[in-house]
């Protein structure tokens, strides 16, 4: 068998290299499903949508398990940081229509806002530390307390348990870093059209 | 026993694959910002290495030398490391999430490492037998982990060395691996 093949060498190449790819593809095959990885893939897709603040504002401790609660059929507009954006992203990814947010977990921010502590009235209760899920707010015991800007989300948690209402969200300031061009207003509120269209003439037409 | 030890040295420190022949510079540079990532890779790598130079050892003397197909080594031993990777990643992913985590994207990088064909290469040009070509393997992955976790606790410290501007990041990075280089062209003429 094997001098017969010697003899065609274009045969003996392609036969090797066929049964080669044949073998190695079975392999796979095999680990595919011997190796296969349990765990709910949609889990972390979601997951990835959600701004992981970990504010709790859904009514779930962080955004894994609001995540987990969403693929057990949750409602999927209890997300105030991540507002209509985060809504819309998740109502994709599940194919389903898109809610608008649900007021009772709390409004939709337009900018991103940071805790800000006002620092000679803080008593140094310590109770928003407890509050906070980033750690973001660094203080002991009667002494002042302060907010860490780079790590605070901005989901108000700490306002409510303070006894003085000294801490205030205030909106995040743009430094040259992360400034960006916004992004041009939506046609139809543009007062003027700039590219012709006969959209417009076509539905008044129409209706 | 004095073989074992001379392709082990030779493989290690005297022909070292990144230092000195200059193979899997890819993530030599790409994997070595942190140590524990350079400690997975260097792992990963030592497991596929010995494997696939286990393998193309086999598929060169049972397939390709009895057919005479000696010319198609180089393309069967890259499907032979492809597969070989591919396997390995579902294995990790199975067993050790947490490794998996941490690799994440290099581990396809292996596929292209050169260092693993070239190891499988040069079984078959220096006439290696099925132990010595495993050996090989595994010493050139010893090197290669050896080199990648030094650089890169090298390179953890130059994170927070004061750097001149024009130096700073990669530059110094490739600064330091050519004096890396320089210093294990001292070990030339050991075996």
């Amino acid at each position: 068998m094997i001098e017969l093949i010697i003899q065609y060498p274009v045969l003996a190449a392609l036969l090797a290299m066929v049964g080669l790819s044949l073998v190695f593809g079975a392999v796979l095959g095999f680990a595919a499903v011997k190796f296969k990885v349990e765990g709910d893939p949609i889990v972390e897709q979601i997951d990835s949508l959600l701004p992981q603040t970990q504010c709790g504002q859904c009514g779930h401790p962080g955004c894994k398990p609001y995540a987990e609660g969403i693929a057990n059929g949750e409602a999927i507009n209890k997300c105030p940081p991540g507002g209509q954006t985060t809504i819309n992203a998740i109502a994709d990814l599940l194919d389903v229509e898109a809610p608008t947010l649900d007021e009772e977990h709390g409004e939709e921010k337009d900018l991103p806002t940071v805790a800000y502590i006002r620092e000679d009235e803080c008593i140094g209760c310590t109770k928003c530390i407890q509050a906070c899920p980033m750690d973001a707010i660094l203080g002991a015991a009667k002494q002042m307390h302060t907010v860490i800007i780079d790590e605070c989300t901005g989901c108000d948690l700490c306002v409510e348990p303070c006894p003085v209402d000294c801490i205030d969200m205030l909106p995040l300031e743009s430094t040259l870093g992360e400034w960006k061009w916004s992004l041009p207003p939506r046609s139809e509120t543009l007062a003027l059209n700039i590219i012709a269209s006969d959209r417009k003439a076509h539905s008044e037409a129409s209706a | 026993m004095t073989d074992v030890a001379v392709i082990l040295v030779s493989a290690i420190l005297v022909n070292n694959f990144v230092l000195v022949q200059f193979l899997g510079l890819c993530p030599f540079m790409g994997v070595s910002n942190k140590l524990e990532t350079a400690i997975g890779m260097s792992g990963a790598t030592t497991f596929v290495l010995t494997l696939a130079s286990i393998c193309s050892y086999l598929v060169h003397s049972w397939i390709l030398e009895p057919l005479g197909l000696e010319y198609l080594r180089t393309i069967a031993f890259i499907l032979v490391i492809a597969v070989v990777v591919q396997f390995a990643k579902m294995f990790i992913e199975k067993t050790s999430p947490l490794l998996y985590r941490v690799l994440g994207v290099f581990l396809p990088l292996i596929t292209t490492n050169c260092a693993v064909l070239g190891v499988a290469l040069q079984n078959t040009t220096k006439a290696h037998n099925f132990f010595e070509s495993a050996l090989y393997g595994f010493g050139a992955a010893l090197g290669f982990s050896l080199v990648l976790i030094l650089f890169s606790a090298m390179r953890e410290r130059l994170a927070v060395a004061d750097v001149p501007a024009p130096f700073k990041g990669a530059a110094i990075g490739m600064i330091t691996a050519g004096l890396m280089s320089l210093a294990f062209m001292g070990f030339s003429g050991l075996v």
